[in-house]
């Protein structure tokens, strides 16, 4: 089985979509000639032309907005927004009309759409390049959002993204684009269900909630952590909007504790979701006040390196936590 | 023009007094709603009181069913035109089951009809324009045989997301007619603190395409105006902006109250240039409308806004399991 990069399944999955499906098309800045300012649509503009691999203005709102109005039609809208950190312009086009349209019909109108938002830090991208904007968009009925941390999962999400009916938001942690590396089979279709969760590494101690570059690090503390002897369960969630609360009860329902680990600021951040999750529905199995593990809370990452390193968690920050967690 | 003969084809006796009457349609519906608010009997109303010949004349020019439709909460008269029912609106209006734009989800005005390539549209103004230029490279993806029409008033034209479609649409020469229905006031802020240019058209000039104003008081003229613009994005040659001059004779909506900020006389002086008033006495002189015709038109139009008011006065309201879907497409939509 081969082994691709993170960016390089995405552009498979998105190649396979395109071929399969007359009616998939992408759109944004630079995704044509360019093949994306991150090259995750390259050679897609040389293979299905100009009609179907879109460059458009400069203009983040209307590159969503346009999306809907295609998907009205009946198109299959993939949209990418350059950096996460752009995506407020569109923020009117995404909340109140895609995430909304189903429902103020009473589902006469849908949008099927994909929104692609490379996301996260770590690369020297500064307060405008770096940030994490999930929590903006998990808030939000009418949206699924959805986050792969392997190149698997990427392929199989990007594809379930695109064929599913309504709105996804498909953040991706662009610090793994080339250094997240993984088997991604050649010879059969790949398609991960929008919804689960995975259990990456089973462990009976404690569980460890992350996504995105996040899970990758926490898979690193936890194998820290079991030189001491502290076995970790860590999950990777895949999907945060619809949550799969049953793999999340399931494990607290085993372990007892839970870590919620994200690169994004700690206050109203995903994380909380999870914490008020185990708070209402395992309470009962907690032997642990929950513990949330995330950015601290300013405006966001800032550009000097040492700012960076302050700011973007490590596998030595979360194994820290880790051990803190198993020791109470 | 091949495009003002098909015009002149289409508008024959029968289709102006069929314009007509549906201007009045709407203006006896609208008055009618204001008094229901005034009334307690139903919570919101938003007016079109002074726009209905230019919506009428608009839509008339589509190929109706065919053609699609984007528009925004004054256009009830187009609506209409484009085969909404008293009925229907009024079920809106007092947020009764079954309501076919949003089954009594959004406000009353907020208009979605499937079956007439309306589309749903949201409050924040010119968030609707994307979509149509979305609309508009979808067909010209497709290779259809359809055009777009997308209304909005002159104040949300200083939103961004309206520049940014028009923008896409003069781009990519997308088979769209946005129409401007330019009544003077966004709300209580008049057009001169809304943008400096003259006419919203001459913000065409900045955006490569051609712009085009008219007197939207008069529904041929606005008529021709968009018939001519929809040929032109049928012929593959790109869209176009027709700003149509109409009033708007109410406050904003029934929650507003224009004293504050509209002097008295000026609208006064608006009920000279009533757009009805002045459909009747165009067809009056064209010897198409004779006073028992027009006896007729207004007891017709009577007759079904009170068959509406009771029909929808004895409709249910929603069971309020209703409200918790469709939130997500193929989620559950009948009880």
């Amino acid at each position: 089985m081969a082994e691709i990069t993170l960016i390089e399944a995405l552009r498979q999955g998105m190649d396979e979509e395109l071929e399969r499906d007359e009616r998939v098309f992408i759109v944004g800045e630079d995704v044509g000639q360019r093949g994306g300012v991150f090259r995750a649509t390259e050679g897609l503009f040389e293979k299905y032309g100009e009609a179907r691999v879109i460059d458009s203005p400069l203009a983040e709102d209307s590159i969503v907005g346009i999306g809907i109005g295609t998907a009205l039609y009946g198109m299959r809208p993939i949209c990418e927004i350059q950096f996460a950190d752009f995506i407020y312009p569109a923020f009117n086009q995404i909340v109140s009309e895609a995430a909304r349209m189903c429902y103020r019909s009473a589902g006469e109108w849908t949008v099927p759409m994909v929104i692609r938002v490379p996301y996260g830090g770590g690369i020297g991208g500064g307060l405008y390049h770096s940030q994490s904007v999930e929590a903006f968009f998990t808030h939000v009925p009418g949206l699924k959002v959805v986050v792969p941390s392997t190149p698997y999962d990427a392929k199989g999400l990007i594809k379930s993204s695109v064929r599913d009916p309504g709105p996804v938001i498909f953040l991706e942690p662009k610090r793994g684009y080339r250094l997240i590396r993984g088997e991604v089979p050649e010879d059969e279709e790949v398609l991960v269900p929008i919804g689960p969760a995975r259990i990456s590494r089973t462990g009976t101690d404690l569980s460890v909630f992350a996504y995105g570059m996040m899970h990758h690090y926490c898979l690193e503390a936890a194998e820290m952590a079991a030189q001491e002897g502290i076995n970790a369960e860590v999950i990777d969630l895949r999907t945060l909007k619809p949550v799969d609360r049953e793999t999340i009860l399931a494990s607290v329902a085993k372990t007892g504790r839970a870590l919620i680990v994200h690169e994004d600021n700690l206050t109203g951040g995903y994380g909380a979701e999870i914490a008020a999750i185990l708070a209402e529905e395992a309470f009962g199995d907690l032997d642990a006040p929950v513990r949330r593990l995330a950015g601290p809370d300013v405006p966001a990452m800032p550009y000097s390196h040492p700012f960076e390193s302050w700011f973007m968690l490590d596998a030595d920050r979360i194994a820290k936590a880790i051990r803190e967690l198993a020791a109470f | 023009m091949e495009a003002q003969e098909d015009l002149q084809l289409d508008l024959n006796e029968e289709s102006l007094l069929e314009m007509y009457g549906l201007i009045v349609l709407s203006r006896r519906l609208d008055e009618r709603t204001w008094v229901l608010h005034r009334q307690g009997k139903i919570a919101f109303h938003v007016s079109g009181i002074g726009h209905e010949a230019a919506q009428v004349g608009a839509a008339m020019a589509l190929r109706r069913g065919q053609d699609w439709v984007v528009p925004y909460y004054r256009d009830l008269a187009m609506m209409l035109a484009l085969g909404l029912t008293p009925k229907e609106f009024m079920l809106g209006v007092m947020g009764k089951k079954g309501e076919p734009s949003s089954g009594a989800r959004q406000m009353p005005s907020h208009w979605s009809i499937r079956r007439m390539n309306v589309v749903s549209h949201s409050s924040p103004v010119a968030t609707q324009a994307p979509h149509a230029s979305g609309i508009g490279l979808a067909i010209k993806m497709r290779g259809d045989d359809a055009i777009v029409l997308t209304s909005i008033g002159e104040g949300a034209t200083s939103q961004g997301a309206w520049y940014e479609a028009v923008n896409w649409a003069a781009i990519h020469k997308l088979p769209v007619v946005f129409m401007v229905e330019n009544n003077l006031y966004a709300i209580s802020v008049r057009q001169d603190r809304q943008m400096a240019v003259e006419h919203v058209a001459d913000k065409a000039a900045g955006l490569g395409l051609p712009g085009v104003t008219v007197d939207g008081l008069d529904a041929l003229a606005v008529h021709r105006a968009i018939a001519e613009a929809a040929a032109r994005a049928r012929a593959g040659d790109g869209p176009t902006l027709v700003e149509v001059m109409v009033q708007r004779m109410t406050p904003h909506s029934s929650d507003d109250d224009d004293r504050s900020y509209r002097p008295r006389a000026e609208l006064e002086a608006l009920k000279a240039q009533d757009p009805v008033r002045l459909q009747r006495d165009k067809l009056k002189d064209m010897g198409l409308l004779s006073e028992r015709a027009e006896t007729e038109v207004q007891e017709r139009a009577a007759a079904q806004v009170e068959e509406a008011i009771k029909f929808a006065a004895s409709a249910p309201y929603p069971e309020v399991s209703e409200a918790s879907y469709p939130v997500y497409a193929g989620d559950r939509v009948d009880g």
